[in-house]
Formats: C-alpha cells, structure tokens, sequence
C-alpha cells in the first residue's frame, strides 16, 4: 500500500492521529535494510582519492631539491591522511544518515534550494520595526560599553564597536528608500540618528577614548564599506563579475597623490575630480568590453587590474614606483592638520585655540566619511527602486528578454559599472588621505578579492549584508592576529561554500515591494 | 633591428607559447563544453609544479638515476595526480553549481583559485622552491659576434608539447571518447537524450586539461628550475589570453594562440621592454576581445533565444 499525498486538511489530521498506519511501517520496513555495504564502498573511494590529492602537497615538503616525509603532521587540516580518513568517516555516516527517515526528512527540508524571492516592505510598521532594532543595538552597546568599563576588554575597542553599531543602525535606516508621496517610515528618527552618528565619536574622542589608531580602523572599515557598496552594484544588483575593482581604487589614490606632486590639486579638488575619472577609466574600460558575453568581463577587469598595477610599479619617474608617492592630509577650509604653520597655511588647533593633537586629522576624516557613506548609501538605495536600478536587476535575470524588451543592454551595463568606479574612485581619495602615502602594494589582486569576498558574504545585492560584511571582514583580523595566515584560505573557502549552499548571501537580499498604484500612475 | 636578436627572441617565444598552449587547451576545453572560465586552472598548473618537484625528489631518493627515465616517471605521475585534482575540483565543487546563473560558478572558480594558492603556501612554506637543471646546454648558430642559441630544453619542450597535442587531436577525433567530447560540446541536452554521461564527459575534460597543464608545469619546472605558489596567477591570465586569441572553444586555435602570444611576448620584451611585457599580453587580451572577439579560429558565438 502507498501512501496517497492527500489535499484536505482532514485527511492529513488523520494520518498524524493514527501513528502506525501500514503505509508508514511498509515504508519504514523498506528504510531500515540500510545499503551499509555501499555506503562503506562509497566512503572508502572517497576517503583514498581525498588522501591522493591532499596527500603529496602536504606530506611530502619540498626542502631545496629534497624532501621530508611528515605522515602525522600537525595541525591535522595540513596532512592529507588525515583529511582523507575524515572525509571517508564524514562521508560513510551522512549516507548512512541521509538512508533513514529522519535524515530523508532533513534533506527535503534543509537541503532542497530556495527558490523564489522574498518580498520585503520596508514601509509596513516601520516604527515597530524600528524601536525593536534600537532596542537590539542598545543591548549591544551597553554590553560592550559595559565589557569596555569593567576592563574585559579595551575602552577604545568597545568604543569602536559601539560605534559599528550605531553606523549600522542608522544605515539600516538610510536603506529604505523613499517613495512618491510617502514619508520615510521612522519618521524623524532618521535624522536625529544621523546626528547622534556625528556627536558619538566627538564625544568619545573628548574622554579620550577614540584615538588615532581605532579611528584610522574604522576609516578603513569605512573605506571598503564604499568599496562594497560600489562592487555590490556591478555585481549584485547588475551582475557583472568584475575582478579588477581596485584598479579603480588605485585610480583615486593615485589621482590624489600624484595630482597634489604635479598640478598642486588639494583633498577637496581630488574628491570630486578622481571619482570621475575613475569612472571615465571604467567606461573606457567598460564599453567596448560589454559588448559581449558577460564572462569576458572578469578576465578582462583581471588583466585591466594588473595593467594598471604593473603600471604604477614599473613606471618610477612618474608614479614613484614600488616606493609609492605621498598624500596629502585634508584641509577644513584652508585649515590644516599640521603641528606648525608651513606658509601662509593656518593649523586648525590654532585657529580654534585648542592644543594640536595629530588625532584632529583622523577624527576629521572619520566623519567626513560617515556622511559620505551615508549618501552613497542614500543614493543607491533610491537608485534600485528607480528604473536604471530596476533595468539592473532585470538584465541580470535575463539579458535576452531585456534586449527584447528595448532596454539597450550597453548603457545600461556601463551605468551600473561606472558608478562602481565612482565610487571606488570615492574611497580612493580617502585611502589615500588616510594613509597619508599610496604605494601599489596596497593595490593587488588581494584587495579585489577582499572587496569581492565582502559583496558575496553580504549576499549580492543586500546593501546592508555587505555593511556588516565590510566590518566583519575588516576588523576581524584586528582580533584574529593569530589567524591572519590564513586569512586567505578562509576567504576561499567562503566563496565555495556560500556559492554551494546560500548562493544569495548569509542575509538574503529582499526586493523592495512594489504597490499596485504606484506602477500604474 | 637585429637578426639574431629577433631569432633568439623567436626561439625563446615559441619555447613559451608552446606552455602557454598547453595551458589555454584546459581553459579553452572547459570553455567550451559549460561555457565557464576556470578561473582555477591557473593554478592547478601551480599545483602540477609542485608536484613535479615532489614526485622528481622522490623517484631521485628512490634510485633512479637515468636522467630520462625519472623526468618520463615524474611526467607520468605528475599528470595522474593532477588529472585527479581536476577530476576532484570538479566533482566537489562545480557539479553542484551546473544547474545555476552564471555568476555562481566564476565566483566559486575564484575561491578555488585562492584555496589552492594559499593551501600550498601554507603546507609547502612561501619560499621559492627549486628543481636542480638537468637538461644544460645546447647548440649556437651563426658567427662568433652575432649568434642565437637554441638550448636542448627548448626543442624538448616544443617536442613534447606536439606530442601531447597531436595525442589529443587523435584522442578528440578518432576515439568514441572524444566523439562524446565534442558531442557534448556542440549540445548538451541532445547527447544526454542520445545516452551518453554528460557528467562523466564534463569530467573527463577537466582531467585532460589538468593532465595538459601537468605536462607544461613538468617542462616549466625543469626549464625555469625554481617557481613559488603564485606562478599560476599571471601564466594563468596570459594562457587564457592566449585561448582568447586563438578562438575559445577551439583546440587548434588554443595551440596556435598560445604559439602566437608567446612569440609577440619574446620579441616585445626583446625589442621594446621587458618590464611591460605583463601590461602587453593583458593589452593583447583586451584588444583582441574589442576587435575580433571570436579569436582566430573560434566560432562566432551566436546567442539563442
């Protein structure tokens, strides 16, 4: 007798009152003759070949045209036996597992892929929504602040990670873009935030305990914030994989120091002038190449970042070479942050009678970021819901349909690439201005993988997932000095494993609901 | 502009095409048969090199003096272990993404591409590693002043390299596993329905360009003499440039290709700069997308609706 799949609802309250119907022991019956002899063959063909690819890289090390056998060698993810007998034991109980009931019912439920999208509508009950996530972020807050007082931790890191928070409530606030005749859903809150963001760290700094070096992490922190958001565009939203985003990065920085050697160009005139060329080198980049089938893309961006690095290393009389090129620091109005007056420049602490402190520059910097942050967040959450980001999301799901449709896949590729030029050319400047020095070791491979590392753990297309994956990813390290070997190792592994199992980030990107009257006016 | 500079420099150049040909056939075969860049390949070829390293020093301690002999031994063990990684990386990690977007995959060839890099780093150390040279010498032509040399590690790359192409031109033609390769190749859902594996197919092509990229990281090995964990990076762009420029897809094209770049890489290092030699393969890359996008024996790729 098979079990029926039954539509009522009855019939189902039935089946689950009445436990040992036939249908359910017939089927348990044909369970329990568990295959163990093929789960044991499976696992042992497994567990060898694992050991025959792990096996030569790790036990035998090279020493000078010789070699060292080292069959228990430690830690234990470095010898292939090892990880060959794991796989093998892993192996031989998942599918033993996976052949009894429980582990079937598992699979069906855990294991199937999500299809579909969720729909999220950010203006619903945003009040509510809203003292739950400031009630969450001043328990957090307080526990660290708390942690910090009580000597656990240090002050100023407590102080920095307050200070994550409050950067991700408030653009947790920033997300929600606006709509036609809506007011935003927190109300006045969102300013109010936004401000408390800008006073916070003032007032940290006054007690002393937001200094130069957690400041210079954060501003970094910041940076590849920026940077994420810029990539999560080319990527997320427009599907474009691009693995040379630091070329524009290095775009920035470079614009900023070489132009303040040359043409004497000041913070300000960089800030504005390098995002544009930044984007200017993408579109030139970017037009010819998006033409065409979307996979050139990657290899092309690749090769266009190391040109770009290759470049800056190798021609010395202009770039500075593998010694780099200084940077200069950021002027308020002509006001400096120099102990001395050099010229006719007036130092800041001189001109507001305060004593100099060389943290004045970083704290600056810090806040000038946040709110650049914010906008660039501001501008492309209201972007997405326009019909260039709409056009975006569309041509990333099917191009052919799209073309169809009359949407002109070029430009609309190359808007969404240049724009994450510009803003990668933004976070330039302030690398650039941050450091106080560029050199092209700041620019390789590595940090376009960091930064693509971040888009894809934040879940491509989730602004605020690649927020929190920014900080996540950045600051970690600060913690995990021990680790930092192997970093990169993790980041590989993470882009692997997500892509297997939660291809739409830890946080899934939701898409902004979009109201019946609102298409039709 | 010299003559014996531009031989020299032409020798040199179809000495490393030839590697880069190598290389390009695993880029240009998986290309080909699922339409995605193995970003890894690269330095799967890293992988072979090491393992050449390993496998030479063990056979060496074991007694085998007969120069030929080891380096035939290692070439042997050196592609069974690499053909394996390539069996292995595709097994466990593209075969569960086949069925999804694009993107997936790309990402996921990267994150293999920074395991494998920083896996060996970790477990063979940092430090450049060495094979002593076995194979020294050669021959010089012309006078006394002007003169180029041709070195015996060269013809025995180019003479091994042909070998391995024209064993699977014969393999891809005239065997029924290379009708199923190019069956699969040229429609997918169609030689499922005929009956043939297609993921056993896909496999196998990701063990024969493993296998081809044993047989160039064995000649690079033994002709270079030292190389580090991150060699597969820029040989593994310049080899896909090289499968670009032949046409992606083709196996003739990959060789030609791979020949091609060489040559203009040796004589623009020669003649204009060698620190920009990288800039200028990348350019090549990038400008032959731009113009001619289908390479010089690829197929225009038409899209279907």
């Amino acid at each position: 007798m098979s079990h029926i799949p039954t539509s009522t609802g009855q019939d189902v309250a039935l089946a689950s009152v009445v436990p040992k119907s036939p249908a359910v022991d017939g089927a348990s019956a044909t369970r329990s003759s568990i295959d163990f002899k093929h789960s044991l063959k499976d696992a042992m063909v497994a567990g060898v070949l694992t050991m025959l690819v792990f096996s030569p890289i790790t036990n035998f090390i090279l020493q000078q045209y010789s070699f060292k056998v080292d069959w228990f060698r430690t830690p234990l993810f470095l010898n292939g036996i090892s990880i060959g007998l794991l796989v093998a034991f892993v192996r031989f109980f998942v599918s033993v597992g996976i052949q009894t009931e429980t582990g079937e019912r598992f699979t069906q439920k855990y294991l199937t892929a999500q299809k579909g999208v969720e729909v999220e509508d950010e203006h619903a009950d945003g009040m509510q929504r809203l003292k739950k996530i400031l009630l969450w972020a001043a328990i957090a807050a307080g526990i660290f602040m708390a942690l910090g007082l009580s000597g656990v931790i240090y002050l100023g890191t407590a102080a920095a990670v307050v200070l994550v928070i409050l950067f991700i409530v408030i653009a947790m606030g920033v997300r929600i873009p606006k709509r036609r005749g809506m007011k935003h859903p927190w109300k006045g809150a969102l300013p109010v935030l936004f401000l408390v963001g800008l006073v916070v760290p003032l007032v940290f700094f006054y007690f002393g305990i937001f200094g130069k070096s957690w400041a210079n992490n954060l501003i970094l922190a910041m940076i590849y914030v920026l940077l994420g958001l810029g990539l999560n565009i080319v990527v997320g939203l427009a599907g474009l994989l691009d693995l040379g985003f630091v070329a524009f990065y290095a775009v920035g920085a470079y614009f900023l120091a070489l132009g303040a050697q040359y043409l004497d160009i000041g913070f300000w005139t960089a800030l504005i002038l390098a995002p544009v060329a930044a984007a200017l080198c993408g579109g030139l980049l970017g037009f010819p190449v998006l033409k065409m089938h979307g996979d050139y893309l990657a290899i092309v961006t690749l090769g266009f970042g190391e040109i770009i690095r290759l470049v800056l290393v190798n021609w010395i009389d202009f770039t500075g070479g593998p010694n780099g090129a200084p940077a200069p620091s950021p002027t308020i109005f002509n006001l400096e942050f120099i102990r001395r007056a050099k010229g006719d420049a007036v130092p800041i602490h001189e001109f507001l009678g305060i004593p100099y402190s060389s943290d004045y520059k970083f704290i600056f910097i810090y806040l000038l970021l946040f709110i650049i942050s914010m906008g660039v967040l501001r501008v492309f959450t209201q972007l997405r819901v326009m019909p260039i980001g709409r056009s975006w999301e569309a041509l990333r799901e099917d191009e052919i349909a799209c073309r169809s449709l009359g949407i002109n896949h070029v430009t609309v590729k190359l808007s969404a690439f240049m724009l994450g030029a510009f803003t990668g050319g933004i976070a330039g400047v302030f690398f650039a201005t941050a450091q106080g020095f560029v050199s092209p070791m700041s620019f390789n491979f590595f940090e376009s993988v960091l930064i693509l590392s971040i888009v894809v753990l934040g879940g491509m297309g989730n602004a605020i997932g690649v927020i929190i994956a920014a900080f996540t990813l950045t600051l970690l390290p600060e913690f995990l000095r021990d680790f930092a070997g192997y970093r990169v190792l993790l980041f590989g592994l993470l882009m692997i494993l997500m892509m297997i199992w939660r291809p739409n980030g830890l946080l899934r990107a939701k898409r902004p609901v979009f109201e019946r009257e609102e298409v039709s006016v | 502009m010299e003559w014996h500079i531009l031989s020299q420099q032409i020798v040199n150049g179809i000495s490393l095409g030839s590697i880069y040909g190598l290389i390009a056939i695993g880029y240009t075969m998986v290309y080909g048969i699922i339409g995605m860049i193995n970003f890894a390949h690269g330095d799967i070829y890293m992988v072979s090199a090491y393992i050449t390293a390993i496998v030479f020093a063990v056979v060496t301690f074991l007694g085998v003096d007969a120069v030929a002999l080891s380096l035939l031994i290692t070439l042997v063990i050196t592609m069974a272990i690499t053909g394996l990684y390539g069996w292995y990386i595709e097994r466990t990690v593209y075969r569960p993404l086949r069925t999804t977007n694009r993107l997936a995959p790309l990402i996921t060839a990267i994150g293999v591409s920074l395991l494998l890099q920083n896996y060996v780093q970790i477990s063979q150390g940092p430090n450049v590693q060495g094979v002593p040279s076995l194979i020294p010498g050669g021959f010089t032509i012309g006078t006394a002043d002007e003169f180029f040399r041709i070195r015996y590690m060269d013809m025995i790359i180019v003479t091994v390299s042909i070998v391995a192409m024209s064993l699977l031109t014969f393999v891809i033609h005239k065997t029924s596993l290379g009708r199923q390769c190019r069956a699969v190749e040229q429609d997918r859902k169609m030689a499922t329905i005929l009956g043939i594996n297609t993921g056993r197919i896909i496999s196998t092509v990701f063990v024969i360009g493993s296998m081809m990229a044993a047989v160039a990281g064995e000649l690079v090995t033994f002709n270079y003499g030292s190389f580090d964990f991150y060699i597969g990076f820029v040989l593994g762009i310049k080899a896909f440039s090289a499968a670009v420029l032949g046409g992606i897809g083709s196996l003739p094209g990959a060789m030609l290709g791979g020949l091609l770049l060489g040559v203009l890489e040796s004589i623009f290092a020669g003649f204009v700069s060698s620190d920009y030699k990288d800039v200028f393969s990348f350019s090549m890359l990038v400008l032959v997308l731009v113009f001619k996008p289908s390479g010089l024996m690829g197929r225009p790729a038409v899209e279907k609706v």
